[in-house]
């Protein structure tokens, strides 16, 4: 079963976070644009060359999205997919648009998320914050067992379900909020080298962590993803494009994805995630271990996300998750590299292109450009993709050529 | 005419039933609680579906239960969750776990924080909002 290696993340491009948009506003279809044509150049090929895209959603198409872009872009798309599976989507869109290049349906595929919300608007076009903006992507349409279940009890958004999963990790395994403190601490660290991180020169200690303001408890501000605008792309291409572009290709070698539930209220068991079931498919299909791997780049919305991905990924045992944490350096020049870019919590989350920094962050390592905050001698990256409240998650493996 | 600045007000999102969720909120407005069963599953499921989740048998029946309960996970929200919820100050927003077996998006009331405890007994609080013609199931410490 599976993907045999033949597709490969061939350039990128990832604009740096910025939490109030300082650059033009433009619409999310001028993005996809001007994102596209920046990690093709980076990639060394050819908007020619190009006859694939997977997207997220967009603000300018309620349907049609693929087609409305590949009509901007002026692409004869042989694939044109839109994924929705929010923090997990980009790290979805990677293997879908590598299992197109590998059954021969592209030669290269642009996966393209733009994260920059702040879009123009006119008078004659006011800005609508749809309910969407206030209950965090949970619906509250007529006949959503959102919003006749969980939205009347303020049971939205994240901050608070993630809360509660951390509230029930505590009371099964315990709780060391320093090494919940420490996970964030790391990934500063890491953004401390990463020019162009949100948090870039602002290393924090574990006390700062522990002293930000509580928002759901267990959780502080500062384990808690800021926020930001950006966006992002990756260009992922076939052995021909391979040959063509300039950079070493990262070949993507195995993948998982598990998709069960939308409300962790009714997770069938809320310690174990679907990045369980991910995981596994992906070393299986990889053909390597948890000890092949030189650095990981674990989605991370929240310090729990972190932790629990950690442990059901099978880096950590069950349950000793905080002890793991404890026992290694976490930083890009520790002996368990995560997040080497800084992560969401310190890099920035650029709203949907959230998922797309761990992507790039590993393949950034892998190709050996991660400057400063190079792991040495990288040739294997783990990027895990989470969506929802923990309850849509992909996977991923890297290889260096 | 000055022009005045206000928060705009929103109001809390309450359920809307549908026809098919409608006995649920019908036994809450009697103070009852309704779930579904299905027998060739030989468990009760939460929320209301009209077929039975993962098998999808179609033979879901409606049966009272107790609505006694563990608290099962909570959180404080020392921040709104959103506008809605702004004027609620701190939420408890919890997860109850029915003896019977499902979990239930709910919310602590007249508890003190220091006093909650996950594994907790807790039991049902049914706050009936008459303009809105429905009836919220929220809950409390058992003891």
């Amino acid at each position: 079963m599976g993907l045999r290696g033949e597709a490969a993340i061939l350039g990128f491009y990832e604009l740096p976070p910025q939490r109030k948009l300082a650059r033009e506003k433009t619409f999310n279809l001028e993005q996809w644009a001007r994102l596209s044509k920046a990690a093709l150049d980076d990639a060394g090929l050819e908007a020619t060359d190009v006859n694939g895209i997977v997207t997220p959603m967009i603000g300018e198409a309620s349907m049609f999205v693929p087609s409305t872009i590949t009509e901007y872009l002026g692409i004869e798309a042989n694939f044109a997919e839109i994924v929705d599976l929010g923090g997990a989507g980009s790290a979805a869109a990677v293997w879908r648009a590598a299992a197109a290049v590998e059954l021969g349906l592209c030669d290269a595929v642009l996966v393209t998320f733009p994260g920059a919300h702040d879009v123009p608007t006119h008078e004659r076009r006011p800005f609508v914050m749809e309910d969407q903006m206030f209950f965090g992507a949970s619906s509250n349409s007529y006949g959503s067992p959102q919003a006749e279940f969980e939205i009347p009890y303020a049971n939205l958004g994240q901050n608070g379900p993630y809360a509660q999963i951390a509230k029930r990790y505590g009371h099964e395994f315990g709780y060391d909020e320093l090494a919940m403190a420490k996970i964030a601490v790391d990934q500063r660290t890491n953004a401390c080298a990463t020019p162009g991180a949100v948090f870039h020169g602002k290393p924090i200690t574990a006390q700062d962590v522990l002293a930000s303001p509580m928002v759901a408890d267990p959780l502080h501000m500062l384990e808690i993803v800021m926020p930001c605008q950006g966006g992002a792309a990756v260009v992922i291409g076939n052995k021909d494009m391979a040959a063509k572009s300039k950079n070493r290709p990262v070949w993507i070698k195995g993948f998982g994805e598990r998709v069960p539930y939308k409300t962790p209220t009714y997770a069938r068991d809320l310690m174990y995630s679907p990045m369980v079931h991910a995981a596994d498919q992906a070393f299986t299909m990889a053909g390597i271990t948890r000890e092949d791997v030189d650095m990981v780049s674990i989605y991370d919305c929240y310090t729990i996300t972190v932790l629990m991905s950690l442990e059901d990924a099978g880096f950590a045992e069950k349950g000793k998750g905080m002890q793991f944490v404890n026992e290694h350096d976490l930083t890009f020049r520790g002996d368990f590299p995560v997040n080497t870019a800084g992560g969401q919590l310190s890099f920035g989350q650029a709203g949907i292109a959230g998922g797309m920094h761990h992507v790039i962050d590993g393949a950034r390592q892998v190709m050996g450009r991660a400057g400063e905050a190079q792991v040495a001698d990288c040739n294997r990256a783990f990027v895990s993709g989470n969506g929802g409240i923990m309850s849509e998650q992909t996977a991923l493996i890297f290889e260096g050529e | 005419m000055t022009t005045t600045h206000t928060p705009p007000v929103f109001d809390q999102p309450l359920p809307v039933p549908t026809p098919l969720t409608q006995p649920f909120w019908d036994a809450l407005a009697e103070h009852k609680i309704r779930i579904q069963y299905s027998p060739s599953l030989g468990e009760y499921i939460f929320y209301p579906r009209p077929l039975a989740p993962r098998t999808l048998a179609d033979d879901l029946q409606w049966r009272e239960i107790s609505g006694a309960g563990t608290l099962y996970t909570y959180t404080i929200t020392t921040r709104p969750v959103s506008p809605h919820f702004a004027a609620a100050g701190p939420m408890i927003l919890a997860v109850v776990q029915w003896d019977e077996g499902p979990r239930f998006s709910t919310e602590m009331v007249n508890i003190a924080h220091e006093d909650l405890q996950i594994g907790m007994r807790v039991r049902p609080v049914f706050c009936d909002y008459p303009e809105a013609g429905i009836t919220m199931l929220r809950y409390e410490a058992a003891n």
